[in-house]
């Protein structure tokens, strides 16, 4: 009499559990067809750049400067020595500044000045790069008369300073107190030991956020062309135009020719070696990326 | 160097300055005035472009907000399109962005062994590391392509039916930087969802597994309600990324100033239709542009300023990072 009772309700718990069951497969399997569509596009975009970037790639590119458009052959080295030149300015200006801003977030950011600093660098690392570009644009173009390599390197090193200033942060963060308190306990002064103690101890961490910094900026282009403008010929010289990779992949994309294209995509595979060459010397360097700080 | 002041090195240097010694002194004002470099530069930012699209604000008044005649020639500023523009881009975007993102940062957290999630997650952070030029690059000459002879018309036909999903699928257009925008963001939004979720406390899964539930349900009820918040910050800081991205966009999107009539059919963002117009731009239109990159820096200046305090909210004390 009792068995006959209970069948029906166990029937349903047991219909329940595999109906309980089947959701939790099916999800999991979502789960697994998203991981798939998140990696493909990397896998396309990676084989692309090699299959298209690989044939145009040459010694002429590294070495010559463009010929008149129309004329097939020539290079592209006035936009490789253009955009190193103004990468390494823009870490020059902005990395001072965004180790600054580090330190004084971890030495004497635990108050309301602080976190309003940090509240401001989060936001600035998400303004729209054109926005940095036109900015510049206002400040030095329009007022010098001329567009320059160094308007071009104020621009990026507007970008680069969050980014670097969070990482410098929580890197001095991770620094243990102990060895804070073993140089105080030596009689040194706060400045002496953030300087001669703890940056060095946050050294690596440092560098990854500025090695970070450098792959972001390299591959900027909005910024660049209201600000650095561009240049068919080598210049060194950071007070005149300048060219650089991202802009020239940006023109020759939508150029007319075939041999724009075929440059572009070559420029492209450059541009993209260095930036993933960088990211992976620094995973491997220095261990995985930066993540929550305690 | 003996000691001889007091000097208690946990205090905040700032209320004992009287007593620093003359080096800490410096230094302390030396960091303060790279913080407030930051704070110069973003209100510098918002004066110099208010300053010089002064002329244009004046002319234009508050309909440039909506108006959706744009002609230089004519001296008629309204950038309602490009806002519909960017709305329907980055919209998009936000929500087949985080769809895909939010089920892979749940798959590196709670299911993926460690071998499998590290390399997964770094693969989907190198997305991120690849300029935005280069997107467009690909954007024209491989998914451009695909949109016109396949995916285009696989969605013609079968949701054709639909209003705004009729069209002609072209190589460039508002769809291409719909799925464009999307894959860019995507990276973004996964890396914060991840922070979040592998956040919430494992005592949560453990009471809910404890229960009986299974692995979704487990999600579903102890880490997707703690984590939401999170997520949503995440969502809207990729939002913030789709909305100022620039040249991928510009190189993809068909650059046209009439509203779109339908999903493939050419039209401009904010960030789009400054970089294209911006060279060949001279007075009043230079003006306005510079007025459209001013409503861009207010728009994505508060889009940030919710993501961060919606992810500061979840993770306490603790900051995400974000690697871009």
């Amino acid at each position: 009499m009792t068995a006959i009772q209970a069948s029906p309700v166990r029937s349903r718990s047991v219909s329940m559990y595999r109906r309980r069951k089947l959701t939790d497969r099916l999800m999991t399997g979502a789960m697994i067809v998203a991981v798939i569509l998140a990696v493909i596009p990397l896998f396309l975009i990676l084989f692309y750049i090699v299959k298209e970037g690989l044939p145009g790639l040459n010694w002429a590119l590294l070495t010559e400067e463009p010929n008149r458009p129309g004329r097939p052959g020539g290079g592209a080295h006035n936009s490789i020595v253009g955009s190193a030149i103004m990468v390494g300015l823009a870490l020059a200006i902005g990395v001072p500044v965004a180790v600054g801003c580090g330190v004084f977030l971890s030495e004497y950011g635990q108050n309301r000045a602080g976190t309003v600093i940090r509240f401001l660098i989060e936001v600035m690392a998400g303004i729209p790069s054109i926005t940095a570009g036109l900015f510049i644009y206002g400040l030095v173009v329009v007022r010098q008369g001329h567009f320059s390599g160094l308007a071009g390197s104020l621009a990026l090193a507007i970008l680069l300073i969050p980014i670097v200033a969070r990482i410098t942060e929580e890197m001095l963060l991770l620094v243990p107190r102990s060895l804070r308190e073993a140089s105080y306990a030596l009689g040194a002064p706060r400045w002496r030991t953030v300087l001669r103690i703890v940056l060095p101890t946050a050294l690596p961490g440092i560098i990854t956020g500025i090695m970070l910094g450098l792959s972001r900026i390299a591959g900027e282009a909005a910024p660049l062309l209201f600000t650095a403008l561009g240049n068919q010929f080598l210049t060194t010289d950071i007070t005149t135009p300048m060219d650089s990779i991202p802009r020239r992949i940006y023109i020759y994309a939508t150029g007319p020719y075939d041999y724009w294209h075929e440059q572009a995509w070559a420029l492209s595979l450059i541009l993209v070696g260095v930036i993933l060459a960088i990211s992976l010397t620094v995973r491997a360097l220095f261990g995985s990326r930066v993540t929550v700080r305690q | 160097m003996a000691v001889t002041t007091s000097d208690r090195p946990n205090r905040a240097a700032g209320s004992m300055k009287n007593r620093l010694k003359p080096g800490d002194w410096t230094f302390t004002v030396l960091t303060s005035l790279t913080a407030l470099v930051v704070v110069v530069v973003i209100a510098g930012m918002f004066f110099e472009l208010t300053h010089d699209s002064w002329p244009a604000i004046k002319a234009n008044g508050i309909a440039f907000l909506w108006h959706t005649n744009w002609d230089p020639a004519r001296e008629a500023f309204g950038i309602g399109s490009f806002i519909v523009g960017t709305l329907i881009t980055s919209v998009f975007a936000l929500i087949f962005a985080t769809l895909v993102a939010v089920l892979v940062a749940l798959f590196l957290v709670e299911i993926a062994p460690r071998f499998v999630s590290r390399p997964v997650s770094y693969v989907v952070e190198l997305l991120a590391a690849i300029p935005s030029v280069v997107y467009g690059l690909w954007g024209i000459f491989v998914m451009g392509v695909f949109i016109r002879d396949h995916l285009g018309h696989f969605i013609v036909s079968y949701l054709g039916w639909l209003p705004f999903m009729n069209g002609t699928p072209l190589i460039t257009g508002l769809f291409s930087a719909c799925l464009i925008l999307t894959i860019m963001i995507l990276p973004t939004v996964m890396a914060v969802s991840r922070d979040v979720i592998a956040a919430v406390p494992g005592s949560q899964r453990e009471g809910i597994a404890a229960l009986g539930a299974t692995r979704w349900e487990m999600i579903r009820i102890a880490v997707l309600p703690y984590a939401r918040s999170g997520i949503m910050g995440a969502a809207i800081l990729g939002l913030a990324r789709a909305v100022g991205e620039t040249l991928a966009v510009t190189l993809v999107i068909g650059n046209s100033v009439t509203l779109p009539s339908n999903i493939f059919a050419p039209a401009y963002t904010m960030a789009s239709v400054i970089a294209n117009q911006f060279p060949e731009s001279a007075g009043l239109h230079q003006a306005a542009l510079i007025e459209v990159a001013l409503v861009l820096l207010a728009i994505t200046f508060l889009i940030n300023a919710l993501a961060r305090l919606l992810v500061w909210k979840v993770t306490g004390g603790q900051r995400v990072t974000v690697q871009e």
